[in-house]
C-alpha cells in the first residue's frame, strides 16, 4: 500500500495527520520502555552501591523486573479515599504525566529527528514542565490527608522556588547561542575543539544550578521533601494505589529523562562528539568526532547515573535549608553569571 | 468554516465555560483550578493569533506561577463558604451598575464606526520563519527600552516593599549559619580522652 493510495482515501490533512501521530508514538514509547529500565538500572545502580545484588529473580539477571512490577500495579484495586475530591483524584495523575511526556515534542535526538522544529522551543519546555506541579498539589489536596497536602504544598514552594533559577542558567544558554531553538543551541556548540565548544566551558556554575535545580523540580533524592518517606510516609501519593500510582512513577522518571536530555542538549552538545576532530583523526578513527545519537543517547544516560548516584550519596536536605540554596545561593549566583557574560559578550572578549 | 475557525470556537467555548465556572464553582480551589483552564485556553488563543511568545509567557508566569501561589494559598485558607455568600442582594445593585457600565463600554468600543470589522482588516499571516520572540526582544530593548526598565525598577521596589512589610526577626529562631556549620572540624566537636583501661588500686 503506497503513500498515495492512502492520501486518496484520507486526503493529505489526514495524511499528515496520521504520519505525526505515528511519530508522537515513535517518541512516547521508547520514553516509557526507558523508564521502566531506568526504574530497574536505579535499583541495580544503588543496590551495588549499598553492598547488594538487587533485584535478579525475575528474568535473566533481573531484566525482566520491571515488567512484573508494572504488572503488579496494573492488577491492583485504585482505592479512592473516603471525603476525597473523587474527580481531582483521578485527574492528578494525568495533569503529572501530560506535562512529562508533552515537553518531547520539540526536544531534537539528532538535526533532522525531531517531531517540532518550534522557533520557541526552549521557553515552550519551560512552559509546559512548569505545570508539572499541579499533578503534585491536585494529588495532595484531592486527597484528604494530612501527609499528602503536606506534601503538596512543600513540592509547590519547592518547584516554585527553583524554576527562576533554571529560568536564569537557560537565559544564559539563550545569551550563548542567540537563539531559543534547541536544534540552533546544539549547533552553535559545533566547533572543530569538541568539548571546549560547549556551553559548558563558558556556563559551568550554570550547568551546576540547572542540574541540581532539575533534580529539586524533579522531586529526586535529595531533595525529596514532598515525598519524604521517614517524616510523611511518602508524601503527595500516599493515598494512590495501582495504576493511579504507577502514573505518577512514570511522570517522575520521564521527568528525570527530559532534565537529563535538556542539560545535554543545552550543556553537554547535544549529538556532538566530545573528542577533537583532529585528535579522532591522529589516533585512526575519524569516526569517533562523528555527530550522532549515540553520543546524546551516553550523555543523557550518565545524567541518569548521577542522578541515582545523588539518591545513593546524600542525606535529604532540611527544608529550610533548601529554600536557602534556591533562593539566597541559586538565585543570586545566576545573577552574577548572567552581567559577566553579558559584559563578556558586549566587550568582545570572548573567546569562543 | 475551516480547521482554524473550528479551533477557535472550541477553545473559546472552553475558556467561556471556563470562566464562568470560575466564578459559579462552590469550592474556591476548584475556581483556581478553572481559572487555570482559562489561562491555558487563552494561550492556546493566542497562538492562533500567531503571538506564540505571549501564550507561552502567560502559560508560562501565570499557569507555572502565579496560580501555583495562589493555589497554595486558597488550600491553606479555611473558607467559610456561607459567610462569603451572604450579602448577595446588598452587592447586586452596585455589581449590576458595575457590569453595565463596562457593557456600554465594550459596545461603544466594538459598535463605533472606527472599530467595526472593515475597520481593522484581517493582518496578513507571517511566513513560517518570522520570530514572533526576536521582534518582540528587538521592540522591548530598543524602542520601549524605558518605560521597560522603568517597569523592571518598579516591580524591584514591590518586592523589596513587600519583604520589608512582612520581615519580622524572631529571636526564639534555632537558625544556624550554614557556613559555620560547614567550617565546623573535628577538633571542634570531639575531644579524644586517654583512659587507663582499670582503675588503678588505691594502695
Amino acid at each position: 500500500m503506497n503513500l498515495a493510495f492512502v492520501e486518496g482515501l484520507i486526503g493529505v490533512d489526514g495524511v499528515t495527520a496520521l504520519w505525526t501521530l505515528a511519530k508522537i508514538v515513535g517518541i512516547t514509547v521508547p520514553i516509557i520502555l526507558s523508564v521502566a529500565y531506568l526504574t530497574y538500572f536505579e535499583r541495580k545502580v544503588i543496590g551495588y552501591m549499598q553492598v547488594r545484588i538487587g533485584p535478579n529473580r525475575v528474568g535473566y539477571k533481573g531484566l525482566l523486573q520491571p515488567f512484573a512490577d508494572v504488572l503488579k500495579l496494573l492488577a491492583k484495586e485504585i482505592i479512592i479515599p473516603s471525603g476525597s475530591n473523587k474527580f481531582l483524584f483521578i485527574l492528578a495523575p494525568v495533569l503529572s504525566i501530560m506535562p512529562a511526556l508533552a515537553a518531547w515534542a520539540v526536544i531534537p535526538f539528532t538535526p533532522d529527528l525531531v517531531l517540532a522544529k518550534a522557533d520557541a522551543g526552549l521557553l515552550y519546555v519551560m512552559a509546559i514542565t512548569s505545570m508539572g506541579v499541579y499533578g503534585v498539589i491536585v494529588a495532595g489536596w484531592a486527597s484528604n490527608s494530612k501527609y499528602a497536602f503536606i506534601g503538596g504544598l512543600r513540592s509547590a514552594a519547592q518547584i516554585v522556588s527553583y524554576e527562576i533559577a533554571m529560568g536564569f542558567a537557560l537565559v544564559c544558554v539563550l545569551m550563548m547561542s542567540g537563539s531559543l531553538n534547541l536544534s540552533t543551541i546544539v549547533t552553535e556548540q559545533s566547533t572543530a575543539w569538541g568539548l571546549l565548544g560547549w556551553n559548558l566551558i563558558p556556563l559551568f556554575p550554570m550547568f551546576l544550578v540547572y542540574f541540581i535545580a532539575g533534580v529539586a523540580e524533579t522531586n529526586r533524592a535529595p531533595f525529596d521533601v514532598a515525598e519524604g518517606e521517614s517524616e510523611i510516609v511518602a508524601g503527595f501519593h500516599v493515598e494512590y494505589s495501582g495504576t493511579a500510582f504507577a502514573v505518577f512513577f512514570l511522570a517522575e522518571y520521564a521527568n528525570m529523562i527530559l532534565v537529563a536530555a535538556l542539560a545535554s542538549l543545552m550543556f553537554l552538545g547535544g549529538w556532538l562528539s566530545p573528542l577533537p576532530s583532529a585528535l579522532a583523526d591522529s589516533i585512526g578513527a575519524p569516526w569517533l568526532a562523528a555527530s550522532g545519537l549515540p553520543w546524546l543517547l551516553l550523555k543523557i544516560a550518565f545524567l541518569l547515573f548521577c542522578f541515582l548516584w545523588f539518591r545513593a550519596t546524600f542525606p535529604r536536605y532540611r527544608y529550610d535549608q533548601i529554600m536557602r540554596l534556591g533562593w539566597k545561593v541559586f538565585i543570586p549566583l545566576t545573577i552574577v553569571w548572567l552581567v559577566l557574560i553579558g559584559g563578556l559578550m558586549q566587550f568582545s572578549w570572548w573567546p569562543w | 468554516m475551516d480547521f482554524r475557525a473550528v479551533t477557535f470556537y472550541f477553545f473559546a467555548a472552553i475558556m467561556v465555560f471556563a470562566a464562568l465556572r470560575v466564578i459559579t464553582a462552590r469550592n474556591p480551589v476548584h475556581s483556581a483550578l478553572f481559572l487555570v483552564l482559562a489561562f491555558f485556553t487563552a494561550a492556546g488563543l493566542w497562538m492562533l493569533l500567531e503571538a506564540e511568545f505571549l501564550a507561552i509567557a502567560l502559560v508560562l508566569v501565570y499557569v507555572g506561577a502565579v496560580m501555583v501561589l495562589f493555589l497554595f494559598v486558597v488550600m491553606m485558607l479555611d473558607i467559610n463558604l456561607d459567610r462569603l455568600r451572604e450579602g448577595y442582594w446588598d452587592y447586586l445593585v452596585p455589581a449590576l451598575i458595575v457590569a453595565g457600565v463596562m457593557i456600554a463600554e465594550m459596545a461603544l468600543v466594538l459598535g463605533g464606526r472606527y472599530f467595526d470589522l472593515e475597520g481593522m482588516p484581517q493582518p496578513a499571516p507571517h511566513a513560517a520563519d518570522y520570530s514572533n520572540t526576536r521582534e518582540l526582544g528587538r521592540l522591548i530593548y530598543t524602542e520601549y527600552v524605558y518605560p521597560f526598565e522603568i517597569a523592571a525598577v518598579i516591580l524591584t521596589v514591590a518586592i523589596v516593599a513587600a519583604i520589608a512589610l512582612t520581615l519580622r526577626r524572631r529571636k526564639d529562631t534555632k537558625y544556624i549559619d550554614p557556613a559555620q556549620q560547614m567550617k565546623v572540624r573535628r577538633k571542634d566537636r570531639v575531644r579524644m580522652v586517654s583512659m587507663p583501661l582499670e582503675k588503678p588500686s588505691d594502695d
